[in-house]
């Protein structure tokens, strides 16, 4: 009885708290720069496209949304078609982790509905974006091992010269 | 002030209705704010529109009547619901010269009897859905709805043995020094829970009880159909209101404001009281409901008449 009593008054009072709705068109929510929302391919600090087409991507997507195909330009890997499916895509993030590159990265904007479902299907103009993304310093072919036109073997960062196999020295 | 019957009758039901229709706004705003939440804010200011838009919408869905269903009975218990709760609000005092039936000696009775009947519309609803949930619950609401009735019944001898009168005017002006609530508080209690097991309110709408029996009696109704129980039991809630108003808190009595505003003020407040025990109290068990019922809400409708006896008679022997 004491406790039924006790109940109405508690919610009673609720009428007096503030609400924890965010009336949402009106205020957006915060949303942290993880959160993982429309995918983009971001680019290197030269502005060149930093997806290597690897296809790790696609590989480890949970719904096989991610279809590409690799072209090649100056010893250079580089994706000829890139598409994701947004009407298939889970947000999970898988594909971000998976990339060797930080070329695919999940951005917080989720308003992204459509009317027609073929125009969720994004193609690479649709993805590619002019700047770094979260990771502004990182260009893949500075710290990868591969020899690219302008970089050789050893140069580089952080990559000791190779060591010349022909040589007898310690 | 003599206002021409017609116009008391067309402008009371129109009221009902609006009264039921705002209510259900109301309602789902109020839930809201118990719950730290805006409620349907979007339709019009304050969503007040919302209430249209639910009429359209309830307009245009389609009406179906289901083969298996026996379709006489199917269309009869909406209407018969509705029709009950309408008529009870004829003996209803607004003002003291603002009621249909005007001043009728039997006036609670004639409310009784229209709760009666509105029992047969959920009945009958359930059984010629053809369809185990809404049987199920057309029978708790049977079982419910008579034998809280009962306890309602008892519970307001104390309030007719004070003021000597089955015609809710009479019982009204009786209140005039003291309202029923301070020496009927028993009574009033118990009229309090009967009236929402009468109208199958939460905490009490075991035979809606979602969780078990879909949408209970009127599981299969849709449409105007659907609306119809849907405002009969808004109705009924302010039904219940206007009773509890009329017969423990003095009916249209109060300094300084008209009487129509009084009882306004009145029946608003006990509509929210409602709606704030919907949002505040769990469902029972159906055993629980029962045995509460018979256990404790008539033992204590008794002594309350046994009570209200003994001192009545003592004050008339001194
Ligand atoms: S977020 Fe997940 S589902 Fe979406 S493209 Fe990346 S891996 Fe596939
Ligand atoms: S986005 Fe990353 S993982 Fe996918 S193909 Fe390009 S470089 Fe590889």
């Amino acid at each position: 009885m004491i406790g039924i009593i006790r109940t109405l008054w508690l919610t009673f009072l609720h009428l007096f708290h503030k609400n924890d709705t965010v009336p949402y068109p009106e205020t957006k929510p915060y949303l942290s720069p993880r959160y993982r929302g429309r995918i983009i391919l971001s680019r290197d600090p030269n502005g060149e496209e930093r997806c290597v087409a690897c296809n790790l991507c696609a590989a480890a997507c949970p719904v096989d949304c991610i279809s590409l195909q690799k072209g090649e330009k100056d010893g250079r890997w580089y994706p000829e078609f890139f598409q994701i499916n947004f009407s298939r895509c889970i947000f999970c993030g898988f594909c971000e982790e998976a990339c060797p590159t930080y070329a695919i990265q999940l951005t917080p904007d989720f308003e992204m509905s459509e009317y027609v479902r073929q125009n969720l299907v994004y193609e690479k103009q649709d993805l590619l974006i002019s700047g770094t993304g979260k990771y502004p310093d990182y260009s893949f072919y500075n710290v990868s091992g591969l020899a690219i036109p302008g970089k050789d073997k050893g140069e580089a960062e952080r990559e000791a010269a190779p060591i010349d196999i022909h040589a007898l020295l310690p | 002030m003599i206002v021409p019957m017609p116009i008391i009758i067309v402008v009371t039901f129109a009221a009902v209705m609006g009264v039921a229709a705002v209510s259900t706004m109301v309602e789902r705003r109020l839930l809201g704010f118990f719950q730290d939440r805006p409620g349907p804010n979007r339709v019009g200011p304050f969503g007040m529109f919302q209430v249209v838009a639910d009429a359209v919408k309830m307009l245009f869905k389609q009406d179906w009547v289901p083969p298996f269903a026996d379709k006489p009975v199917f269309l009869l218990a909406p209407i018969v619901g509705f029709m009950a709760v309408l008529l009870e609000f004829g003996v209803i005092p607004i003002t003291p010269h603002w009621s249909i039936a005007g001043d009728l000696n039997v006036g609670l009775l004639f409310v009784f009897a229209m709760m009666g009947l509105a029992v047969y519309s959920v009945v009958l609803a359930g059984w010629s859905s053809n369809n185990k949930f809404a049987l199920l619950g057309g029978m708790r609401a049977a079982a419910q709805m008579i034998s809280y009735e009962v306890f309602m019944g008892l519970s307001l001898l104390g309030v007719v043995m004070t003021a000597g009168s089955f015609s809710l005017h009479d019982i009204v002006l009786a209140q005039s020094r003291c309202w029923f609530v301070i020496p009927q508080f028993l009574g009033c209690i118990v009229f309090l829970i009967a009236g929402i097991a009468e109208t199958h309110r939460l905490p009490f709408d075991l035979p809606e009880g979602e969780n078990e029996l879909g949408a209970g009696f009127h599981t299969e109704y849709s449409g105007m159909k659907f609306g119809m129980f849907f405002l009969a039991e808004y109705a009924g809630v302010a039904m219940i209101s206007a009773l509890i108003t009329t017969l423990y808190l003095g009916g249209w009595g109060g300094p300084i404001l008209p009487p129509f505003l009084w009882f306004a003020i009145k029946v608003v407040f006990l509509i929210c009281f409602f709606i704030l025990l919907r949002a505040a109290l769990p469902r029972p068990r159906y055993d629980q409901l029962m045995s509460f019922g018979w256990k404790i809400l008539l033992p204590v409708s008794l002594i309350n008449i046994v009570l209200t006896g003994a001192i009545l008679l003592w004050q008339a022997g001194a």
